[in-house]
């Protein structure tokens, strides 16, 4: 379990990177209708670890994460790059317990 | 083996033809007597606006052995070989002559006065120059052109911009014989004398004589005119001074048959020099056609000369005038519908067959804007609705219609184009078929046409916004929405994306919606914007401190070298005269720029589609050649228009004079110097497309500058598509530059207050970003690089040394399985 940070630190249809003991990087999203998300912040295609900075909204209503670097979209719920369907990022799961944002 | 094709002229028809030959396996001689490079002489005029040959040349030619300053002085058919001036003999196995024509000067005694000149070359326009600056006149000085054709009032227009008020003087009872008909002609005379030219027709000069500095022209009507300068315009004459032994047309011009080929096999003729099947044609699009034959012929193809379309559009004196088809009438039984509104300013002729059926031809006056769907419809069924007073124009045109006549290209070779897929805007439909590449008259029917294929793309946003940019931005000012959320509930779908968001993001900015990191503002932000700096491959930044026309003290130089050093920074020196820092992470940003701030740096806006960098030369403070002081306006812009959010970034330069050191006919907007104030060019780009900018307005003063720029800016911000450049904006702009000058100079809409008075408003509301962004915990909170570990810096990011200096080690892309 990775404390990640206070819920209300987060803005909706942002995202945050965090650090794991391991020294992976997970990108944790809020979007606007109050659900988190966690992906891993390397972004596949440039191998930068960007993801938390790309833009939160909606392709056809599907909530994603567009990539700062070449702009392509990931799923936010599965991870799953829109623009090339065979490439994914991995999902964490995460939740919210007395205020503070986990990963579990 | 290979063949050598010689060209001998490099006119705009000689270089034509080069041009579509030089891939080909011809190696390809031209002999050109002009020590210049090929220029559009089309343009001739406009070379008064800039006095820089440069502006007018045509795309340099490679490929091809080019001898400027060397005439052809002889030809030899039996051993196929052309002699130059300086003795050079070049062996061809096909020759073509393009010698183009020579004006033509009646017999006036005193026609060979000093003061007396034609009107051809860049050349003739300098000895014009010369001569007027000579006049010691005060006031205005006083000229006369002798021809009151297109080329007279193209004359008249060159010398009304050496401040020369010009007398026209034409043999026929009209201005434009050939082209308008006498109501035509009526209107066109009263507008063009608003504009300080006196019209004479029916009468010519019967002599002129020099007295002391000035010439006394005697006209026939008995007036007597006191000049300056006279200039001869009277017409051109095909040149075929170079004698080759062969047959030349009943009215001159080297005779060729459809094939543009003459007697002898090996030697063709094209452009103003030839009389095809007898006919000499003086306008540049038959030139182009006949170019195109012989490069066809020298394939081993066997196309002939369609015949010419001598269909004109023009703006002479800023008076529009355009004549197609019969003109005058003058086939058999012809019947005209004339509508002449001396009110209006405006005249139009449509010339149609004796039952009513078939359109002829027509001439317009005053507006000439149906005359790209009249022309197509010559000589096809004239629709009724033309025929009732203020018929709508908006008409179906056959596929074989010609749209573009500079290039020959039919209503189906476009709609093909883009049916096909291959062309989807204008930009593109220019690029496959040229059309609208010429005099760019056809460009409107062009957008029409991708409009009634039903491909033009969508003018929605995105997904979420059925609206175009401008028109989002036209909801934002009127409904003063200031944040995304109320926009896209109100007039959009869905949660936005990364098209939509950064772009009300910057309209909101363009507004002054207050820091472009404020609580609503910020989520909408491209990374860029979102963490004011650039983006790089490895996921860090750089950044980029505002360097106001670069100019900048050691002191502050020496901050920056400091800066870089102590962040082990990257350094480079841009494009745009600053300093670039590279490989900074995000918690690194916020102590760098402090850094910066305390030193008197502020952002910029290197990450921002907003104003970039205004470049300048050193100007008249060092420079020998400088006449204004380039470095000071250069800052006085920059400082000015800093932190302007606009559609896509923007580049100004600022050259002190002609020799243009600075680049600025690259750039959005670029000044050049003047000895009188400032010329202003508007749309130009380096990048994909390179373009050069146009000039918008002339020898203005600072304040007047200004003023353009601010209302050019505005206009565009308000107007354009998301990241289209000015360039790209400027070319789709309905109109192109002269509308853009109605609007902008002439304020024919009447919105020029409220332009200036929204840049005023962002003058005044400018603060710097990055002080904003130093000055408020909160925004600060937000340059780390983990939110739950901040100061450690990301493990993913290392650097490796390259000639000195630190840079990114490649990042191993995780398996991306494609």
């Amino acid at each position: 379990m990775t404390v990640v940070c206070d819920f209300n630190v987060l803005r909706p249809e942002t995202g945050v990177a965090a650090l794991l003991p391991d020294g992976s990087q997970v990108a944790v999203f809020l979007t606007a209708d109050g659900s988190l998300h966690a992906l891993d912040n390397i972004d596949p295609f440039s191998g930068a670890a960007v993801l938390s900075r790309g833009i939160v909204g909606d392709r056809g209503g599907v909530p994603v994460v567009v990539s700062p670097v070449y702009k392509q979209a990931f799923e936010l719920a599965t991870g799953k790059c829109l623009d090339e369907p065979a490439v994914s990022v991995a999902v964490h799961p995460v939740r919210v317990r007395d205020g503070v944002v986990e990963l579990t | 083996m290979t063949q050598t094709l010689v060209v001998i002229g490099n006119g705009m028809v000689g270089h034509r033809l080069v041009e579509i030959l030089r891939d080909s396996s011809w190696r390809i001689v031209v002999f050109g007597e002009e020590s210049r490079p090929a220029y559009d002489r089309v343009a001739l005029s406009s070379y008064v606006d800039t006095w820089n040959s440069a502006d007018l040349e045509l795309t340099p030619l490679s490929g091809c052995e080019l001898r400027l300053g060397e005439k052809a002085v002889s030809v030899d058919r039996e051993r196929r070989v052309v002699t130059g001036a300086s003795g050079v003999e070049v062996q061809y196995d096909a020759l073509v002559l393009a010698t183009g024509s020579v004006p033509f000067v009646p017999p006036v005694p005193g026609r060979d006065l000093p003061g007396c000149h034609v009107y051809r070359t860049i050349d003739d326009l300098d000895d014009i120059r010369a001569t007027v600056q000579a006049a010691d006149r005060p006031g205005r000085h006083s000229g006369m052109v002798l021809g009151g054709g297109l080329l007279g009032l193209e004359a008249a227009n060159a010398l009304r911009g050496m401040g020369v008020s010009p007398h026209v003087v034409e043999l026929a009872p009209r201005l434009m014989p050939i082209q308008v008909d006498e109501g035509g002609a009526g209107l066109l005379k009263r507008l063009v004398e608003k504009l300080d030219l006196t019209v004479h027709t029916g009468t010519s000069a019967s002599s002129i004589e020099r007295d002391g500095s000035r010439l006394i022209a005697k006209l026939a009507s008995g007036v007597e005119l006191d000049l300056d300068v006279v200039v001869f315009s009277a017409g051109i004459r095909p040149r075929t001074d170079l004698d080759l032994g062969l047959e030349l047309g009943p009215r001159g011009g080297y005779l060729v048959d459809a094939a543009c080929r003459t007697a002898d096999p090996h030697v063709f003729a094209i452009g103003e020099c030839a009389a095809v099947e007898g006919v000499a044609y003086g306008l540049v699009a038959p030139g182009y056609a006949m170019a195109e034959v012989v490069a066809d012929q020298l394939h081993g193809g066997a196309k002939t000369f369609p015949g010419a379309d001598l269909s004109t559009k023009l703006k002479l004196l800023g008076v529009d005038v355009a004549s197609f088809g019969d003109a005058h009438a003058q086939t058999e039984g012809a019947l005209e519908v004339v509508v002449n509104n001396a009110v209006a300013g405006t005249y139009s002729k449509l010339v149609v067959s004796d039952d009513a059926k078939t359109l002829l031809g027509g001439v317009l006056v005053g507006d000439a804007s149906a005359y790209p769907s009249l022309r197509p419809l010559v000589g096809k069924e004239v629709p009724a609705a033309l025929l009732q007073p203020g018929g709508a124009v908006d008409v179906e045109m056959p596929a074989d219609a010609q749209v573009c006549s500079c290039h020959a290209v039919t209503k189906q070779t476009i709609t093909d184009a883009i049916q096909s897929g291959v062309a989807c805007d204008v930009a593109e439909l220019k690029a496959c078929t040229k059309a609208g590449t010429g005099c760019g008259s056809c460009v409107p029917m062009l957008k029409k046409l991708l409009t009634d294929c039903g491909v033009e793309q969508s003018k929605a946003l995105c997904e979420h916004f059925t609206y175009s940019r401008a028109e989002l931005f036209e909801i934002v000012r009127a409904t003063r929405v200031t944040t995304f959320t109320a926009l896209v509930e109100k007039h959009g779908t869905g949660r936005g994306c990364d098209i939509c968001k950064p772009a009300v993001a910057s309209i909101l900015a363009s507004l002054n919606n207050g820091h472009i990191l404020g609580e609503a503002q910020a989520p909408l932000q491209d990374t860029n914007d979102r963490f004011l700096a650039n983006l790089q491959r490895n996921g860090t930044y750089s950044v980029v401190p505002r360097i106001p026309g670069g100019e900048i003290t050691p002191e502050k130089l020496i901050v920056i070298g400091e800066v870089a050093r102590d962040f082990g920074l990257y350094t480079k020196i841009t494009g745009g005269q600053r300093i670039d820092l590279f490989g900074a992470t995000v918690d690194q940003l916020p102590e760098i720029w402090r850094r910066l701030v305390d030193a008197g740096f502020e952002s910029g806006h290197a990450y921002g589609k907003a104003l970039r960098t205004v470049k300048s030369c050193v100007g008249t403070t060092w420079c020998r050649y400088g006449v204004q002081d380039s470095v000071g306006l250069a800052i006085e812009l920059e400082l000015r228009y800093r932190g302007l959010r606009s559609p896509h970034k923007l580049k100004s330069a600022v050259s002190g004079c002609a020799r243009e050191c600075a680049e600025a006919r690259g750039k959005d907007f670029g000044v050049i110097a003047t000895e009188n104030g400032w010329n202003l060019y508007v749309g130009g780009n380096g990048g994909f497309t390179p373009r050069h900018a146009d000039l918008l307005v002339s020898d203005v003063d600072t304040e007047t500058l200004i003023k353009v720029i601010d209302r050019f800016l505005m206009f565009y911000i308000r107007t354009a598509d998301r990241l289209q450049r000015t360039s790209a904006w400027l070319e789709g702009l309905d109109g192109g530059l002269d509308h853009l000058r109605e609007v902008i100079v002439d304020d024919k809409l009447g919105i020029c207050d409220e332009l200036e008075a929204a840049m005023a408003a962002h003058v005044h509301d400018y603060a710097d970003e990055w002080r904003g962004v130093l000055e408020d915990p909160e925004k600060l909170a937000r340059f780390t690089s983990f939110v739950n570990a901040p100061g450690t810096p990301d493990p993913t990011i290392s650097f490796r040394a390259e000639r000195g200096q630190r840079v990114p080690v490649q990042l191993g892309i995780p398996e991306v399985v494609r």
